[in-house]
């Protein structure tokens, strides 16, 4: 089959179909059990920068419930319970995300491997594309593997755990930025998205990894630069493909984190949401040693096939759905 | 004064930045899967014509230009001010020589143009794409040389100058774009 000569609707229909398949025989031939977990969930991701659906409660004495934006807290639960290696490949929801790579729903591929540590997670998301370029047809990809600190000095020449928050705003004006001052986290992410990202090379991968404490989300803090967190993410060209994590499995942590995130909602004027209780108690019980990921099927579709815009490989666009 | 959100921001709209009025010409929304999202905007100055690059915090809430374009009728000149009315209202209104630099040769009274108006008084004028005016001065036409190799300066009766065929006499009525200052053809009246 090839990957790149018809472009008719059913041959995208036959691309995806054909992709869907390849992943799943990749994480069978390595023995990763494929789950379902539950789209609707009283409980909802608190992260300050997505935005959750939200519909009839499914318990009486709740307000509402909420679609999730990633399957994690119930991946966990059942890592919790001893599941082993697991991966799902489904639909998940975020709220008001419409532009050339966003669509309010997508298929998010998300797998757990236990006693994997960051590197060797990530270097195992680097398999599975390397794998499906194969599979399409397409030849070996070049991988460039460096640290969150590496990429900003080489790119930017910026260190990013050494320069203070209003160096970082100075630049961010002199490259356009209009506004009221950045904080420190969001400074980053303007030079990260609006700096770096249109510098990487068009059909090479990027590692990156030991992003800022900061932008922890659910991942260990780095056991030997506090500033740093076990976090990486692997981009294709500019475009965020995936998403990793060596797991926080320390609850009170956790829960401090969702707690701060609330707080965070609050101060910007958005609702608090409805922490994950269930979570909590599933690390308190004993989350084992692992890491996790999540990659955007639609976005690899897309740049497997060398398109530009998410809308070229999804058969329904959300306007038309 | 009303304002746009950033979720608002779209091809055409216009808005004010640092005093200026500025129309969007493109728009990309930029959201990191963990992060703050940003709007990546290009800009057209309406005053200066340049355009430029900026990148708004998403959510953030930017100011309104009161900018609207109009057809109006060029009246005159009182050597100073450029003088246009609104056809259908009657209301006139003064632009300044700025206003109307890149345009004005090609304007002859009661000639309809389109005008910007930024807080109700004209901050750019376009004339029509088309315009046709007499010749006032030229060399005298080569007769039976409808070749069009080779042309010719000519003066028009509103003082812009135009390359013209060498067969196209003085006083002859002639059609040209105003978008790239060219000859078109001439008019049979």
């Amino acid at each position: 089959m090839s990957a790149t000569s018809n472009q008719s609707p059913l041959s995208l229909l036959r691309q995806r179909a054909f992709l869907l398949t390849e992943i799943r025989t990749f994480f069978q031939q390595r023995k990763v059990l494929e789950v379902e977990t539950p789209i609707l969930s009283s409980a909802a991701n608190t992260d300050l920068q997505i935005e959750v659906f939200s519909t009839q409660p499914i318990k009486p004495d709740k307000s509402s419930a909420f679609l999730r934006t990633s399957p994690e807290f119930f991946h966990k639960r059942l890592l919790a319970q001893g599941s082993g290696d697991i991966f799902e490949m489904a639909k998940v929801f975020r709220y008001g995300e419409t532009t050339r790579l966003h669509n309010p729903e997508f298929t998010l591929l998300e797998w757990y491997r236990l006693d994997f540590d960051l590197k060797q997670l990530m270097f195992e998301v680097v398999e599975l594309v390397q794998y499906l370029r194969q599979q399409m047809g397409l030849d070996v990809m070049t991988i460039n593997t460096c640290s969150y600190q590496q990429i900003f000095i080489e790119k930017l020449s910026i260190d990013p755990f050494k320069t203070s928050a209003d160096e970082l705003n100075r630049l961010a004006i002199e490259a356009g930025y209009h506004g009221e001052p950045l904080d420190l986290t969001a400074a980053l992410d303007f030079m990260f998205a609006i700096r770096l990202e249109p510098q990487l090379q068009k059909d090479e991968g990027y590692l990156i990894y030991d992003f800022p404490v900061e932008q922890a989300a659910l991942s260990q803090v780095h056991p030997d630069y506090p500033d740093r967190c076990l976090r990486f993410e692997f981009l294709w060209g500019g475009v965020e493909l995936a998403n990793g994590y060596q797991e926080l499995t320390d609850a009170n942590e956790q829960l401090k984190r969702f707690e701060q995130d609330n707080h965070n909602r609050q101060i910007r004027g958005k609702d608090k949401l409805p922490i994950d209780q269930h979570l909590i108690t599933a690390l308190q019980q004993g989350l084992p040693g692992c890491s996790g990921v999540a990659v955007g099927v639609d976005r690899l579709l897309m740049c497997l096939l060398g398109k530009d815009d998410i809308n070229e490989v999804l058969a329904f666009m959300a306007k038309n759905s | 004064m009303s304002v746009y959100s950033t979720s608002q921001f779209k091809n055409g709209l216009k808005i004010l930045l640092d005093g200026d009025p500025y129309t969007i010409v493109d728009n990309q929304e930029v959201k990191p899967g963990k992060g703050q999202a940003f709007n990546r905007v290009k800009i057209k100055n309406l005053k200066n014509g340049r355009t430029i690059e900026k990148t708004f915090k998403s959510g953030e809430k930017v100011d309104a230009a009161d900018v609207m374009e109009t057809y109006m009728q060029y009246l005159y000149t009182d050597g100073e001010f450029y003088h246009f009315m609104d056809p259908d209202t009657y209301e006139q209104f003064e632009a300044p020589r700025e206003a109307v630099e890149d345009c004005i040769k090609w304007l002859k009274e009661e000639d309809i143009c389109t005008v910007v108006l930024w807080n109700n008084s004209p901050l750019t004028v376009e004339p029509p794409n088309f315009v046709e005016l007499k010749i006032v001065e030229t060399d005298p036409g080569v007769r039976g040389d409808t070749s069009g190799g080779g042309g010719k300066p000519a003066t028009l009766e509103t003082g812009a100058v135009v390359q013209v065929p060498l067969f196209v006499p003085e006083g002859e009525i002639i059609k040209v774009d105003t978008r790239s200052g060219e000859y078109v053809s001439r008019v049979k009246k």
